[in-house]
């Protein structure tokens, strides 16, 4: 019963951080569907988003759900003006172009969170920190349960908008064919510029979800690697594969680090990455395609 | 201005296009030669630095520049080089054996990881290099028995037909040899079937294919040829800092090492000294000027991989032939003076290019 009981926290617990690094897989395949570039700059944005809550609301003193409102609105912008300033500059230029200048930016936007915020990993309170709930002797964290619940409902939202809305339909379009988004005058430049602020406005939530479990801090960035494995294994351009990658890169990491010796979880996901590539590269959720020239 | 007539296809695929190159270049190898006998020992030091990663530029620079993939784990071929090299000499085998086996097998790592993720498109490199460096770096630091661990590994001096290679002048004149090597070899290389077929994939994998190039097998190929380039590079890296530390392979370096690449200018060999050039010796001009600096800029922590960053954001956005490109604009603004016309290097206007399979 005792490892019944473990079995269940640890799988919560993996799924909570799996739901972190789906949000940040999430973002990267939004980018990827519409624009083809792979913004590697994705993890930084998240720690950005998590240092504008965290200005928000302890400099601030604005209440939680207010402040972590307005940061995502914020960072959103941010990633707007980031598409329509920089990276439409690139529209032309090899893939790995985008790959080298979104892997520049993230070094400059953690030079610049240093220079505002220090080096220190700062925190702030959160109507769930430090508190368990008890669901027939399982004990959980409200903070882990509450990233699988704001993760649930933003998928619901981004399902509602992508299907039931205007916009949202636009955007699809624009992703599966641009030219004939044009042809619809669809204003695809700017849809483009919106799907890069969705992408940053996720990216932040991840920060602010996170924020009770670990600290904010510069380097909270490099999360976007497991991210990498989540979106790889759910085949790279799949937004409820992404998700999935992300539980499942979640849950095989506690388990590792419940069973294997200390030093090999932090790997495991990357284990899990190649591995994935070995057997499976397309992915579990891949589109057949092939190329007519 | 030199108008080039040529007659044969031998002129089209020389080493050297004309004499003049031939003289320039021979003079230059002979300052090179004779510059420990002029400069102090810090210079030829840090020209040694120089050369170790140039040899590793001109690897990414085959992968980067001419076959078009982009990998974020060359640290991590540069380390395996590294540890390869000194464990085996600490066995005791000679160094002129050591140096080829330590390229060999961080090819044969590249060809590992190279095979399965060349199948997908050149993103997917990307991202299993990032994760196959970061593994790699943890084997460094829990494979103590091997490794050392955090505790370091000194590295042996190597010897050469009984002659110890110490000292700053030695790993200079050894590192300028392999980059020698290494650059005979690539520029081989490239004007070859197989180097051909490389800037084939660059250009269009869908042409390239239908021209008959089997691709997972060339990008293989590239992707070795350039990780055991790198591992010749750690080799020499591991006598240059005499003493190996696991976590000085990190991504941070592989992203210098595309900053050679990238800031030197894509496609040339060049670009990939002048890359390195400039990867070195920034850190040497931070710390010159680092007082100077208003606003205490010079003593924040994370100066130093940001400038990395900037760098590469400015070259990518403004400049993306690299400095080579910039050295040729002088050249030709030189030799057609005063004629140089506005529409000259202006970039064409290009659109979004579709790797996508639809």
């Amino acid at each position: 019963m005792e490892d019944a009981a473990r079995i269940l926290q640890l799988i919560v617990n993996g799924a909570a951080s799996g739901c972190i690094y789906g949000l940040i897989a999430l973002g990267f395949v939004l980018i990827y569907k519409a624009t083809e570039m792979v913004n590697f700059a994705q993890g930084d944005i998240m720690m950005l988003g998590g240092f504008a809550a965290f200005s928000l609301i302890t400099w601030l003193g604005l209440p939680y759900w207010v402040g972590g409102l307005l940061a995502i609105i914020i960072t959103a912008a941010f990633g707007y003006l980031l598409d329509a300033v920089v990276l439409r500059r690139v529209i032309g230029q090899p893939q790995f172009a985008v790959v080298m200048l979104t892997l520049g930016l993230g070094f400059i936007f953690r030079a610049a969170a240093g220079i505002t915020w220090g080096y220190d990993s700062v925190g702030f309170n959160t109507p769930f920190t430090n508190k368990t709930v008890d669901i027939g002797g399982l004990v959980l964290g409200e903070d882990n349960l509450s990233i699988i619940v704001g993760t649930v409902l933003l998928c619901i939202v981004l399902y509602l908008f992508f299907s039931k809305t205007r916009l949202g339909v636009a955007m699809q379009a624009a992703s599966q064919n641009q030219l004939a988004a044009y042809y619809m005058g669809i204003p695809v430049r700017t849809i483009f510029s919106l799907i890069w602020a969705i992408s940053a406005g996720v990216a932040c939530l991840a920060g602010i979800l996170l924020s009770p479990v670990s600290m904010i801090d510069v380097n909270m960035g490099g999360l976007a690697i497991k991210a990498f494995a989540a979106a790889v294994i759910g085949g790279f351009g799949s937004i409820p594969g992404s998700l999935i990658g992300g539980v499942i890169v979640g849950i095989v990491e506690q388990f590792a680090g419940y069973k294997l010796p200390a030093g090999f979880q932090e790997v495991t996901s990357n284990v899990v990455l190649l591995g994935m590539l070995l057997i499976r590269p397309q992915g579990l959720f891949a589109e057949r395609m092939g190329k007519r020239v | 201005m030199r108008h080039l007539f040529r007659t044969q296809y031998q002129q089209d695929i020389a080493l050297f296009r004309h004499n003049g190159d031939r003289f320039w270049y021979g003079l230059l190898m002979l300052v090179i030669l004779i510059a420990p006998a002029i400069l102090g020992e810090f210079y030829i030091g840090e020209l040694g630095g120089v050369f170790i990663f140039a040899i590793a530029g001109v690897g990414l620079m085959l992968l980067v520049g001419y076959t078009g993939l982009i990998s974020l784990g060359h640290a991590a071929f540069l380390g395996i080089g590294a540890y390869v090299n000194a464990v085996l000499l600490a066995q005791g085998v000679p160094f002129l054996v050591t140096l080829p086996l330590a390229g060999a097998f961080t090819a044969l790592c590249g060809a590992a990881i190279g095979r399965p993720t060349l199948r997908m498109s050149g993103l997917y490199l990307a991202i299993a290099t990032l994760a196959f460096g970061s593994i790699v770096g943890t084997v460094f630091q829990k494979w103590t028995a091997v490794t050392g661990g955090f505790d370091g590994f000194a590295v042996p001096t190597p010897y050469v037909f009984g002659i110890a290679i110490e000292g700053a002048t030695g790993i200079y004149y050894v590192s300028l040899a392999v980059l020698v090597l290494v650059l005979w070899v690539s520029a081989n290389l490239l004007r070859s079937p197989t180097g051909r077929a490389m800037v084939a994939i660059r250009d269009s994998e869908v042409s390239a294919q239908s021209m008959g190039i089997h691709l997972a097998r060339y990008k293989t190929l590239a992707f070795a040829i350039s990780a055991g380039m790198t591992g010749l590079a750690g080799a020499l890296f591991a006598h240059y800092v005499r003493y190996l530390a696991p976590d000085a392979f990190d991504v941070l370096l592989s992203v210098q090492f595309l900053t050679i690449v990238f800031v030197g200018g894509l496609g040339s060999l060049r670009g990939a000294i002048l890359g390195a050039m400039f990867v070195r010796l920034l850190p040497q001009f931070i710390a010159i000027v680092r007082d100077d600096l208003p606003f205490g800029i010079g003593r924040l922590p994370g100066l130093e991989p940001s400038l990395f960053g900037l760098s590469l954001v400015l070259v990518i956005l403004f400049q993306p032939a690299g400095l080579n490109g910039m050295w040729l604009k002088a050249k030709a603004w030189f030799q057609a003076f005063p004629f140089k016309r506005q529409a000259s290097f202006r970039r064409q206007k290009s659109y979004a290019r579709s790797e996508r399979l639809r």
